[in-house]
């Protein structure tokens, strides 16, 4: 039996068959190359969590020996998590790609937040126009995102280089077909491109990735002991003292991690022990509900991620 | 997500392990809604237990809210994603779909059955190894049963595996299965060779056949679907065939390293090769194989890598790097098989970008030479193709490339075309064979009529025909005009006193009969630059009626447009630019339009400019949208 197993091993590794991480690395690094060799002002959308961790680890491989040739821009709510923060600096330093962070001052200004203004209008004002501000400041003709397929049912519909008007609309009757690698990027002025090179990731692939090319992940993704109190349905952890003081007054101590990442507040934590990769990935693969339950913004009405997107919506 | 696999809980690192090494199968499922494909997938992704508990949840609700299969669960609704398709019932676009078994990955193209969508189906096929054709075991074979296989093969699907669905309906009948199975066979000899048929009697609703062998089909000793998925050989044929690259990038670090970054279409290749690039035809070595993280001692087809020479051969983007014992062949002129995939027709005599490898050319479509039904894959007379249409065309570049024929290999003889205006992929194209070697400079017989030149040109050829007094402002409008056309990327001219009068007619005065024979000529020249194709602006005071007359009856119907520049005679004097009013009174000039000339003011002219009231702007964009009213910039 053992004997088997190692003939099949090695049949696997020779010549003739890519594994499936094999054709998906390959053809993430075709799309980005394709990018950078046609647009004319690319940039990458870092959100700093797993999925933009891969798609950076993979810029790297397809330009290597060379930086990759765009920089990283991060649109920050100012309600990240603070680890968040640390981790997109550090790594930003350590590759040698320029890093442009944004942030919407309007919003600054009118304190828009999530436990003042809720879900919903912090999302619209802080990520949603946020981002169409920095597209538009910087006159990026396409950015990297770190959207996946299997995510949820819109996006299994959604193209490769997807397409936005000037207003950053997205028009799902209006795509352009893609037929076998042959990417179509071109725009008029004003025009831009949303392009996914991990759309044909599922959430384990991404898991499993990591672990083979042993990818540094924010450390939330870890179970540690953290303090989180209850709010609107979900565990939020206390990272900062913006939590409203009656609310912080009930946080607990517990073993928590994170399966996504993005404004401490709409952020739910699930109680955790699994502090290693192989304890994350057995987690999720016996776990029983979907990623993007944990993110408010799914749950307010059917198609909801839809309208979200033809609006800008990343 | 449970596989139900001990495994996970077990020995999570084993596991991980065996699903590392599992080999992807990309298909396509083609056939409509009322052959229950979406409810197929949709099964096997629950069969596969590849669906969440909170999505099951959702899709309890939804099946009472929306479904179609009253209080049990409608799988289709688990597949149908974008909302106005769920609200119509019926699946437009293509989606993606992932699931695994102990086995495999997979990853489903779901596209669109009816007619109208043999695009987005085109789509799918385009990257899978299978296809999956769904047919109603009541019905038949159909009509897009034949579409559908056809469109599968023609984009190289080496794979089909008949799903004769809804066995439930027609009591697991053998016969009926069998006369389905038969009839096929029948039909599929049409299509391209080499291609294995697999019929599978199941009912997606009740699950039976899917992932084990169902006690419904006792008669039936073939694999189930899902058997039959996880172990059909993916054989690969593009790593036994000559290698070829595209060169995506070139990465230049620094001055000491030089590479070609791209994905390996075909072949594989290791260093101390003997390679050559398209279409320069120089030859090299290559001296790496470079990734990151340590070069390879040989790198196969799909792997992206970056590639090194040992000597300086200029290479660039585009270019397609070759095994040089068995290289590509070059061309600027082929037949292909199109699809069409756009709402404006394809025609014969239009240019288009066209995209093959990391190139980008511009194309002409030189004739078409048939189409072909898509239901019955019978050759038709076409003279154009529309929407969904395939046929048969011939397409000359502006410069030669490196290809194979597409049956022969799907990497290096596919592309895709583009519109020029509106930048929209409109079509795709199968390259069959070059028409003849690149190099001898022979285009194929295409009439270089008036109309061919003016399709080229992708525009309607018109004379804007200005008249008014001399300081109406007719020149300044026309330059206005031409400007704007430019920009729109049409092809313009403008004939005025300054580039006629002192070559072409400065034997001519300014009596009437020069006057007459002035406009004789120029009408003459502006028929010959509409017969070119061009946007002609003349811009002459041309004072009288009849030589207006004898210029619109000199062009081709439609084409002549009189433009009156409705200027007072007291506004052009008092403007008087070029100071001839006052020499006009001062006696020094004779015949002077407006006052010892009659100007004889057009009476229908199709375009009135009142400059009084507005600049020659706004002027030059009444005229504009005039034209674009009328269709002038649809060409």
């Amino acid at each position: 039996m053992w004997g088997t197993t190692q003939i099949k091993q090695n049949w696997a590794n020779s010549l003739t068959s890519q594994t499936h991480l094999d054709r998906l690395e390959a053809e993430s690094i075709h799309i980005m190359r394709e990018v950078a060799a046609e647009a004319e002002n690319p940039v990458m959308l870092y959100s700093v969590g797993k999925d933009s961790a891969v798609m950076l680890h993979l810029a790297m491989k397809a330009f290597y020996p060379s930086i990759p040739p765009f920089p990283l821009m991060h649109v920050d709510t100012t309600w990240k998590f603070r680890e968040m923060i640390e981790f997109r600096d550090r790594k930003a330093a350590e590759i040698g790609m320029d890093l442009i962070v944004h942030t919407n001052q309007e919003g600054i200004d009118d304190g828009v937040g999530p436990f003042t203004h809720g879900s919903a209008v912090h999302t619209d004002v802080m990520k949603t126009q946020a981002l169409k501000q920095a597209l538009d400041k910087y006159k990026f003709d396409v950015a990297f995102g770190g959207a996946r397929r299997d995510e949820e049912k819109s996006r299994a519909k959604e193209r490769v280089f997807s397409f936005r008007t000037a207003e950053h609309r997205w028009d799902p009757k209006n795509q352009r077909p893609e037929l076998w690698n042959l990417y179509n990027a071109r725009i008029h002025k004003g025009e831009s491109i949303r392009c996914f090179p991990i759309s044909n990731w599922t959430e384990l692939d991404i898991w499993q990735y990591i672990r083979r090319e042993q990818i540094e992940i924010v450390p939330l993704y870890y179970a540690a002991k953290r303090p989180v109190v209850e709010w609107e349905g979900s565990q939020i952890m206390l990272d900062d003292d913006r939590v409203p003081p009656e609310l912080a007054k009930t946080a607990v101590e517990k073993y928590v991690r994170f399966r996504t990442l993005g404004c401490y507040p709409l952020t739910g934590a699930v109680e955790s022990t699994a502090d290693t990769l192989e304890d994350i990935i057995q987690e999720m693969l016996l776990t029983t509900s979907s990623e993007r339950q944990g993110r408010t913004i799914d749950r307010d009405q059917a198609a909801s991620m839809e309208k979200k997107k033809q609006e800008g919506y990343f | 997500m449970s596989h139900i696999d001990s495994l996970i809980a077990e020995d999570i690192t084993a596991y991980l392990e065996a699903h590392e090494n599992k080999s992807l199968l990309r298909f396509i499922t083609c056939g409509s809604v009322d052959d229950g494909k979406s409810t197929l997938i949709g099964r096997l992704l629950y069969d596969s237990k590849m669906i969440f508990e909170d999505q099951l949840d959702a899709l309890e609700r939804d099946s009472k809210k929306q479904g179609t299969q009253g209080e049990n669960i409608d799988f289709a609704l688990l597949v149908d994603g974008l909302a106005a398709e769920r609200e119509q019932g019926i699946t437009i676009d293509v989606a993606y779909r992932f699931f695994s078994t102990d086995k495999r990955k997979f990853i489903v193209a779901d596209t669109p059955g009816h007619e109208q969508y043999t695009r987005n189906m085109a789509t799918g096929a385009s990257t899978a190894d299978l296809a999956i054709l769904l047919i109603d075991a009541r019905k038949g074979v159909l009509t897009q049963t034949r579409r559908h296989s056809f469109i599968a093969s023609s984009l190289g699907i080496r794979k089909l595996v008949l799903a004769i669905n809804k066995m439930d309906l027609v009591d697991y009948d053998e016969a009926v299965f069998k006369k389905i199975e038969r009839d096929f066979l029948e039909f599929a000899e049409e299509l391209s060779a080499g291609i294995e048929i697999q019929a599978i009697p199941m009912s997606a609703l009740e699950g039976s056949n899917i992932t084990g062998a169902s006690d419904k089909t006792p008669w039936y000793n073939g694999p189930s679907l899902m058997e039959y998925l996880e172990t059909v050989p993916v054989d690969d044929a593009r790593i036994s065939a000559p290698f070829r690259m595209p060169v995506q990038w070139v990465n230049r670090p620094n001055l000491d390293f030089r590479g070609f970054s791209g994905q390996i279409a075909s072949g594989t290749i290791k260093p101390g090769d003997r390679v050559k690039t398209l279409p320069s035809a120089k030859e090299t070595t290559i001296e790496r194989v470079v990734v990151h993280g340590g070069d390879l001692d040989e790198a196969v087809a799909g792997q992206s890598v970056t590639l090194t020479f040992a000597d300086e051969v200029d290479t660039s983007r585009g270019d397609v790097i070759c095994i040089a014992s068995d290289p590509a062949e070059v061309a600027d002129q082929f037949q292909a098989r199109v699809l069409w995939m756009a709402d404006k027709d394809m025609l014969p005599g239009r240019r288009y970008l066209l995209k093959i490898g990391a190139k980008t050319v511009t194309a002409t479509v030189l004739d078409l030479k048939f189409g072909i039904d898509v239901n019955t894959i019978q050759d038709k007379p076409a003279k154009t193709l529309g929407l969904n249409d395939f046929g048969v065309i011939t397409l000359g570049l502006d410069q030669p490339i490196a290809f194979d024929p597409y049956d022969i290999n799907r990497e290096t003889g596919g592309f895709i075309l583009i519109d020029r205006m509106t930048n929209n992929t409109v079509g795709l194209g199968l390259i069959d064979f070059a028409l003849r070697r690149a190099g001898n400079i022979h285009w194929q017989a295409l009439d270089v009529d008036r109309e061919a030149l003016a399709k080229q040109k992708e525009q309607k050829p018109a004379v804007l025909w200005f008249t008014g007094l001399s300081g109406s402002g007719k020149s300044t409008i026309a330059n206005a005009l031409q400007q704007k056309l430019f920009g729109l990327g049409k092809h313009t001219f403008v004939l005025d006193g300054d580039n006629v009068r002192h070559g072409l007619n400065r034997d001519l005065g300014f009596t009437d009969v020069d006057r007459v024979e002035n406009i004789r000529r120029v009408s003459n020249v502006a028929k010959l630059m509409s017969d070119a194709g061009l946007i002609t602006l003349v811009s002459f005071i041309s004072p009288f009626r009849s030589e207006r007359r004898m210029a619109r009856n000199m062009m081709v119907d439609g084409e002549f447009v009189e433009v009156f520049v409705d200027t007072p005679l007291e506004v052009a004097e008092q403007r008087d630019v070029k100071g001839l009013y006052k020499r006009a009174r001062a006696g020094e000039i004779k015949n002077f339009t407006g006052l010892d000339s009659p100007y004889e003011a057009p009476e229908d002219p199709e375009i009135q400019i009142n400059t009084v009231e507005m600049t020659a702007e706004e002027a030059a964009d009444q005229i504009l949208n005039w034209m674009r009213e009328r269709g002038w910039f649809e060409a």
